[in-house]
């Protein structure tokens, strides 16, 4: 394991803290839904598998492992947005 | 050159993922970042696809094909009432991804007789523990969720004993192939006992602690591709699982907070089971005024100022759609209506705010606790909508009760209360509620939604 992904990984954790714990309330559920979307990144793994021809257990496990992944991706983003969407401010009120 | 081209795009990746984070902090930019968000996630694809270990590609338009297939109704079909069973089946899915990759990455390695060393292994047998237990886990949260499994915690005796027993046998199963990567058994035994114990962890927990289980499997699933993206030697892995980890961890923790109880009593505490039945105090001896729909909509059509609370009841009667209309008849009249949420209001964490978001609430009438909890003194009338444990006293003054020292909205220091409810039971956590009983409070008896209608038809009319 390298030294460098340790720093990858703390710098990261702390970025996602500071950026992550100003979203308010208000959109925490779109906040978990888009988290999710973004976990889809497994596909990238998945890919690696699914098409190295390293022998066909790996081959298959990835299969499922790109369609998981894929589903993720295109359901999380389709209903962060969906959510978002929905989000509006009072017409009626200037602000 | 290609390797710079697959570096450069994870660092596009990873940057607009933040971005899209970040976006997530304001409402109205928050759609903007996220579309940021999914085109960083196109770079991410499009730059692993260039992998050189890639060589045959049937698989993944397969794969692809199939997972737009299965996505695309997840995104656009699945009601906003669905959403925390939605986000729980989510999470299986990723932390399936994760533990699949960590199982076919470690066949790979001991088929080719080249067994991991000993940091890979550290990382694979994090992921697939992470990644088994969490698929375990999330199965059962989204089928209580969807009520195919009873929400109420299921316990037996000697429980803890035995999940304390399963962990420690993951713990050790997994600790035995760090040590000695070649023996497979007990990395594949590994496998299953991890699910069980997902399963054996979230089967005693009650609905009414979802959020934060959802939340805790969430920052579990992140931290299986981080392990991932260590065990891969792969960057954009490692910071979007931390990003999604830090989020879950964050959120679980705001909820446990808001239900002040610490993590390991969420966890082993089967909130709602033996520990509630004995304590609380009991309604005997306890009246309540139950109110027609004529007077309360007097009550609330001369009212200034009305803050609504609702709860999950509200989502179960699909209420929200009159909650607005009510609300708008309100304002036509000259008065001012605000919505105060609960932290743990509903299933998941913000999910009244979307559900009221979806029936045209502006989110600018939408408050948190700590917003609104001030301006109940000036409020002529609570309307509670399905919510019950939020607004309980007992939390403030009632030491014996098991909710003691949770923040609760302040429904008891408007001038009047009008508790919509379908009868006298008690709440999520079985505790009886004493602002029920309270001089100023009435209760209007019904379907929430048949309730509501009817409010607003009197309010017409007044």
């Amino acid at each position: 394991m390298q030294i460098l992904e340790l720093y990858v990984f703390v710098l990261a954790a702390f970025v996602g803290y500071m950026v992550i714990s100003k979203v308010p309330a208000l959109l925490h559920t779109p906040l978990m839904a888009a988290t999710n979307a973004i976990s889809g990144i497994s596909l990238v793994g998945s890919l690696i598998a699914a098409g190295a021809q390293h022998n066909r257990v790996a081959t298959i496990l990835g299969f499922i492992a790109v369609v998981c992944a894929t589903s993720n991706i295109v359901g999380g983003f389709l209903i962060t947005d969906r959510m978002l969407k929905m989000f509006k401010r009072d017409e009626k009120k200037p602000s | 050159m290609r390797d710079a081209l697959i570096q450069g795009s994870y660092l596009v990746a990873s940057v607009l993922f933040i971005l899209g984070l970040r976006g997530l902090t304001r409402p109205d930019r928050a759609r903007v970042g996220m579309q940021l968000a999914a085109v960083g996630m196109v770079f991410a694809v499009a730059g692993t696809l260039l992998n050189h270990t890639i060589i045959d590609y049937r698989w993944i338009v397969a794969g692809l094909v199939i997972g737009v297939i299965i996505g695309y109704p997840l995104g656009m079909k699945v009601p906003m009432t669905a959403m925390p069973q939605r986000i729980a089946l989510a999470l299986t899915l990723s932390a399936a991804a994760a533990a699949l990759v960590g199982i076919a990455e470690y066949y790979t390695d001991i088929h080719a007789g080249m067994p991991p060393e000993r940091g890979k292994m550290l990382a694979l047998a994090f992921e697939v523990m992470l990644g088994s237990l969490t698929v375990g886990g999330t199965l059962v949260a989204a089928g209580k969720l969807q009520e195919w499994l009873p929400s109420k915690p299921m316990t037996f005796a000697g429980q803890n004993v035995v999940n304390a027993v399963v962990f420690l046998g993951v713990l050790a199963l997994a600790g035995y192939t760090i040590v000695d990567p070649t023996q497979a058994w007990a990395f594949y035994t590994m496998i299953g006992v991890a699910m069980v114990f997902g399963v054996t962890l979230v089967l005693p927990i009650g609905g009414a602690d979802m959020p934060v289980v959802v939340a805790l499997l969430n920052s579990y699933s992140g931290l299986a591709s981080c392990a991932m993206g260590f065990a891969l030697g792969n960057v954009i892995l490692i910071i979007s699982g931390s990003l999604d980890g830090a989020s879950g961890f964050i959120l679980s923790i705001l909820m446990s907070k808001a239900m002040n109880r610490s993590f390991t009593n969420v966890l082993f505490g089967a909130f709602g089971s033996e520990t509630t039945a004995a304590a609380g105090k009991s309604a005997e001896g306890l009246t309540v005024r139950s109110i027609g729909v004529e007077d309360a909509a007097i009550q609330l059509a001369y009212a200034s100022l009305v803050i609504v609370i609702p709860g999950y009841g509200m989502a179960v009667a699909q209420a929200q759609h009159a909650v607005r209309e009510l609300s708008e008849l309100i304002e036509q009249r000259g008065g001012e209506v605000k919505f105060a949420v609960h932290p743990v209001a509903g299933r998941m964490p913000g999910h009244m705010n979307v559900l009221l978001a979806e029936a045209n609430v502006p989110y600018d009438k939408l408050f948190d606790m700590d917003e609104i909890n001030g301006e109940f003194d000036r409020a002529d009338v609570a309307l509670v909508i399905g919510a019950n444990d939020v607004v309980n006293p007992a939390a403030r003054n009632d030491k014996s009760s098991p909710i003691y020292g949770m923040p609760i909205l302040n429904a008891d220091h408007a001038k009047s209360v009008i508790v919509l409810k379908r009868g006298m039971s008690a709440g999520f956590a079985g505790i009886e509620n004493e602002l029920f009983y309270d001089r100023k409070t009435s209760m209007l008896f019904g379907d929430a939604k048949a309730s509501l209608t009817g409010l607003v038809a009197e309010i017409k009319n007044v």
